[in-house]
């Protein structure tokens, strides 16, 4: 539980991650404010998405410490050495922390209603009735009340991946991590999920970490981005800075390149 | 003396016995075929998340199960357990050696579901019981159907084998009155047929199964 204001909501100190012989992350440092919304961005391979998977954990750090509110979340030290904190201890932390994917991955077994209500009621517990008004809520608040009943694979990808965000919220997480929660959406769909995304960041305080290629969304959603090459950040300020006058000279050829 | 090619006589004769027959063969390939189910959905759970000591003598048996004939286990098994009816050490076999192949059925159905969905699953820090429960047997499940019902059909075929520990299905019916009236032709013709009766619209069915599944 975060036990000041000033205690970060994630804080990575010198995590490393491989694959194979790639290293990824090289002892990478950053912390990240209670509340802030934070974008990544940088070439594919620079080490982004990474990141959000070892928060969720997904990927296995190789080195170095992850914090959520000042807890230690898959590795501890004790005395010297480093050590994995086991899966039961992991997933009271892992509760605090919601992710969107990419690709949705809405369990299509399932109706919208239930993909919504399946985690609060077997993870937090909450009675089927609570559930389902919440969901009915979340539904109303991502504009998809209508299709509770249908099942995922009926509706657009547009409409998904709103059921996707309703899903993640409905765990009422301090984090919430959206993984390219655009790209696989055709051009006239983005527009939606995005509304949505920036009516939740102006009514609630939840700490966002973004990674994105819309910068006009990092721009009006964020108060800060990192700009990652090579598994280090390179720069970091607030998006006007950024987005207007970058100081390094990769975040200026990044940008060129994809605006 | 001379005998007809085909007797109607005979066929007429055989076949109250055949049918009561084919009652055995049926009721033994269901229970074979609940038993394989259970057993190997899991076999294969076990194996994908279990630890190498179990996994590791469990891929042994398997192993070891497939790679010997079903009919030396049934009159292995038969030996080994005299004190229950040959009928019930059957079923069991037939279920233990189908489940060796049912497991790479459900095997094969639980990869086929993506990875985007365990990842979701452990976004949402579901407990174990529900990935496997909720999310991922559901849907590797409805993968499996079509291959569930081709082995139905494949260890169908195979229960004339239970004629070795002298259960009377269908086929050792057949040999019963062949033996005694020194007549086969009709009552294995007649086996031959009802087999096919059954085998031929279920395998239909199963292929009805796979298109709406597809």
């Amino acid at each position: 539980m975060p036990e000041n204001d000033t205690t970060p909501a994630i804080e990575f100190r010198g995590v490393v991650k491989q694959f194979g012989h790639n290293t990824v992350l090289d002892g990478l440092d950053f912390s990240v404010a209670q509340g802030d919304r934070v974008t990544l961005i940088g070439p594919s391979g620079s080490g982004k998405t990474t990141i959000l998977r070892l928060l969720m954990t997904l990927e296995e750090a190789d080195g170095g410490l992850i914090f959520v509110d000042g807890d230690p979340y898959t590795h501890e030290m004790r005395g010297d050495k480093r050590v994995a904190i086991p899966e039961k201890r992991r997933s009271l932390v892992r509760r605090r922390v919601g992710m969107v994917f990419q690709q949705f991955n809405l369990f299509p077994n399932m109706t919208v209603l239930e993909n919504i209500i399946e985690a609060p009621i077997h993870v937090l517990g909450k009675s089927k009735a609570a559930a389902i008004t919440d969901a009915e809520a979340l539904l109303d608040k991502v504009g998809l009340a209508e299709k509770r009943d249908e099942r995922p694979t009926k509706l657009s990808g547009g409409q998904q991946q709103r059921v996707a965000i309703a899903r993640a919220l409905a765990m009422e997480p301090d984090i919430l991590l959206l993984d390219e929660v655009t790209s696989a959406l055709d051009p006239e769909l983005v527009a939606d999920v995005l509304g949505v995304l920036r009516n939740i960041a102006e009514t609630t305080d939840i700490t966002m970490l973004i990674v994105t290629h819309e910068m006009q969304f990092a721009r009006e959603v964020s108060n800060r981005v990192l700009m990652f090459d090579g598994g280090k950040i390179v720069e970091e300020a607030d998006p006007e800075t950024i987005f207007t006058s970058p100081s390094h000279e990769r975040t200026q050829e990044f940008l060129r390149a994809i605006l | 003396m001379n005998e007809a090619a085909w007797s109607w006589e005979h066929a007429a004769a055989v076949l109250p016995e055949l049918l009561n027959g084919l009652r055995i063969t049926v009721l033994a390939t269901v229970v074979g075929m609940v038993i394989a189910s259970v057993l190997g959905l899991i076999v294969a759970v076990v194996r994908r998340s279990g630890l190498r000591v179990v996994t590791m003598p469990i891929g042994f048996l398997v192993e070891f199960i497939r790679s010997t004939p079903l009919l030396v286990q049934f009159v292995f098994a038969n030996l080994l357990f005299t004190q229950f009816p040959s009928l019930a050490v059957g079923c069991v076999v037939l279920g233990i050696h189908y489940a060796t192949y049912m497991s790479e059925v459900y095997r094969a159905g639980i990869d086929a579901v993506p990875k985007g969905q365990w990842e979701a699953a452990i976004a949402l820090d579901l407990p174990r019981s529900r990935t496997w429960g909720a999310v991922i047997l559901p849907q590797a499940i409805r993968n499996t159907l079509p291959g569930l019902g081709n082995y139905a059909i494949s260890m169908f075929k195979e229960t004339p084998f239970l004629f070795a520990i002298a259960v009377v299905e269908m086929y050792t019916a057949a040999q019963q009155y062949g033996a005694n009236n020194f007549r086969y032709i009709e009552a294995i013709t007649l086996v031959g047929l009802l087999f096919l009766l059954v085998s031929y619209p279920t395998s239909l069915l199963v292929r009805r199964l796979e298109n709406r599944l597809a």
